[in-house]
């Protein structure tokens, strides 16, 4: 409702055509850091929470630090990896002109189809 | 001073003379932009402030990898990790996000609408977008208060290292070191800094995996360091640590948002996304920042932790400066030692020249005295006096050290964030966000982080930074929500073409 008032408000005004990729770049920024929180806990308490003579060990550290903190970091730096390479776009980042913004709209859209 | 070990005080003074000749080399790149310039102080401000947005991909990631990283993770950090175990290893990795996290959430849009509005630094950006004097007073205020006890903490670790590992008094220590990071930064700018930044990255690397590697073979490799640990006290192997009650769940996964997502809030950070290049920049700086993160903060956490079953000392603090010594020949102890000296310079220097854009740029030269901000030489002469004050008031903050100065630094790092982190990011992504709504939660955001600091050191069982940021988002709303939105022209620069 209140997001229909404000199109009607400023209903002459164009979004820059560059942020729409922007905002999903952050989310998926946003999304990695949950997920990355998510891994170390689970596994970080998951397998520590246990008595100290239960605990089993790879590579000499206790399996829940392996997990969380060494196995996490690896797979969080090849997820950082994987995400830039795949999801964030190569964009100007100057201020553009009417016509620059009509160019830049119709190839993201072309790409988009 | 008697006891003064010169051939590790050596390799360190020739490391600081270095970072002179970064300061000098790139105060030239300034001048020559004074010179361009012709009688507009701007373009100046520009240069000093971001570099003229010239920062490349590994430069970035250097640069914000080691502003992040300071003492609390290459001196504190191991040192709580001495105290506490692996349990702290895991606390401090709270800290995966940071290479990544910052700059994927202020992202290219921060930078897009920095160039738009022409900001330099953060003020800038909240003075554009809220159009209050309130709000930017408060922000330099907060950034002037908040900054010099970051900054004393650091110095002091710094100092406190120096003294421990090559024997130097105090006073000379902290003189010695404070004096390095004035002169670079005053005369090098953000250029300078940035410059800095990445030969301080590099040599962090180096002198974190050159001790563990020593670590861990000096303690007969991993699984006999962590046997060792459990036979010192089995709390030492997990996740809870030592001492019953203190690393809570609650408590330890709270420092995810103080240490972890909440970091976009640091006016320090925060600037490193409005300085690069294009957009190629950014995606490199993100990997490489994400990458070389991760592996210093894990390599020196554990490094503290093993080093509990190599060697004892009376405080936490001294672990990374008295393996060193043990470990290596005084030569080598000295280069490695530079590694976390570098560390803490390379985040004061990006905090000085914070509070010297605050100072100048946000309170004198828009509030007090516009038209000085013409004169590219005045600018200059400003700047560098600035600059040579704060060191002076750190200095004199920094005299008198506290215990364990890790607190220190988190109480100054949670200032910043309730200060910065919603007007930034709601700024940045809310059309409604207005300056109502940020006075109000800035002054919330602040006050209540000290009243808990205070009386209630654990609300909801976790850090106070996590209720006085839930409070002051929350207060951000609702007050935005009640008064009027922002202007159309504020939502025409900020979102329109």
């Amino acid at each position: 409702m209140n997001k229909t008032i404000l199109e009607k408000n400023v209903s002459t005004f164009k979004e820059d055509p560059r942020y729409k990729q922007c905002n999903k770049e952050a989310l998926y920024g946003v999304i990695l850091g949950i997920a990355n929180m998510i891994w170390w806990y689970v596994l970080g308490y998951g397998l520590g929470s246990k008595p100290v003579e239960e605990y089993t060990y790879i590579l000499g550290f206790p399996s829940w630090f392996f997990y969380s903190c060494i196995l996490g970091a690896v797979v969080f730096i090849a997820l950082t990896f994987i995400i830039v390479d795949k999801g964030f776009k190569n964009m100007p980042l100057d201020r553009m002109t009417e016509e620059e913004a009509e160019v830049y709209e119709r190839q993201h859209n072309k790409e988009g189809a | 001073m008697s006891n003064v070990d010169f051939k590790v005080l050596i390799p360190i003074v020739l490391y600081f003379i270095f970072m002179y000749f970064i300061g000098i080399y790139a105060a030239k790149l300034l001048n020559k932009v004074k010179h361009k310039a012709q009688g507009d102080g701007s373009a100046y401000m520009d240069e000093y402030m971001t570099g003229g947005r010239d920062t490349g991909g590994f430069v970035l990631a250097m640069t914000l990898v080691a502003t992040y990283l300071s003492a609390g993770s290459f001196i504190g950090g191991p040192g709580s990790a001495y105290t506490h175990g692996l349990a702290w290893v895991f606390l401090a990795m709270a800290q995966m996000p940071t290479g990544y996290y910052t700059l994927a959430v202020l992202g290219k849009k921060f930078a897009i609408v920095s160039r738009k509005i022409n900001a330099n630094s953060v003020t800038d950006f909240l003075r554009a977008r809220y159009q209050s004097k309130a709000v930017v007073i408060i922000a330099s205020v907060s950034i002037v208060f908040f900054l010099i006890a970051a900054m004393s903490a650091q110095w002091i670790g710094a100092a406190r290292l120096l003294q421990g590992s090559t024997g130097l008094d105090y006073t000379v220590a902290l003189a010695f070191f404070g004096i390095t990071v004035v002169v670079h930064t005053a005369i090098g700018g953000y250029r300078g800094v940035v410059l800095n930044d990445t030969m301080q990255g590099i040599v962090m690397t180096i002198s974190t995996f050159a001790l563990f590697i020593a670590v861990v073979v000096k303690g007969g490799g991993i699984a006999n360091l962590v046997q060792t640990m459990r036979a010192i006290n089995p709390g030492m192997i997990t996740p809870f640590g030592i001492k019953e009650g203190f690393m809570t769940t609650p408590w330890v996964t709270s420092f995810w948002i103080l240490v972890g997502f909440a970091t976009i809030g640091l006016p320090s950070i925060a600037q490193r996304a409005m300085s690069y290049k294009d957009s190629q920049s950014l995606n490199s700086g993100i990997k490489v920042g994400t990458l070389v993160s991760i592996v210093l903060l894990l390599g020196m956490h554990l490094v503290g932790a093993f080093g509990s079953t190599i060697i004892s000392v009376e405080s936490g603090d001294l672990v990374v400066p008295t393996l060193a010594v043990t470990l290596f020949s005084p030569v080598i102890a000295g280069i490695i030692l530079s590694g976390p000296l570098a560390s803490v310079m390379s985040t004061v220097d990006s905090q000085l020249l914070v509070v010297v854009g605050a100072i100048v740029n946000d309170l004198y030269v828009n509030y007090i005295n516009p038209e000085f901000g013409k004169n590219p030489s005045k600018v200059q002469k400003l700047t560098i006096g600035a600059a040579v004050l704060i060191g002076v008031i750190t200095f004199i903050a920094a005299y008198n050290p506290p215990e364990l100065m890790v607190w220190l630094n988190l109480f100054a790092t949670a200032g910043q964030l309730s200060t910065f982190l919603w007007p930034t990011m709601l700024g940045l992504y809310w059309k409604k966000a207005n300056k109502e709504g940020a006075i109000a939660s800035m002054l919330v955001g602040i006050g209540s982080y000290v009243i808990f600091n205070y009386f209630l050191p654990r609300p909801l069982l976790m850090h106070p930074i996590v209720s006085s940021l839930l409070l002051s988002l929350v207060v951000f709303v609702i007050v935005s929500k009640m008064t009027k939105e922002p202007s159309k022209e504020i939502i025409q620069t900020f979102w329109g073409i």
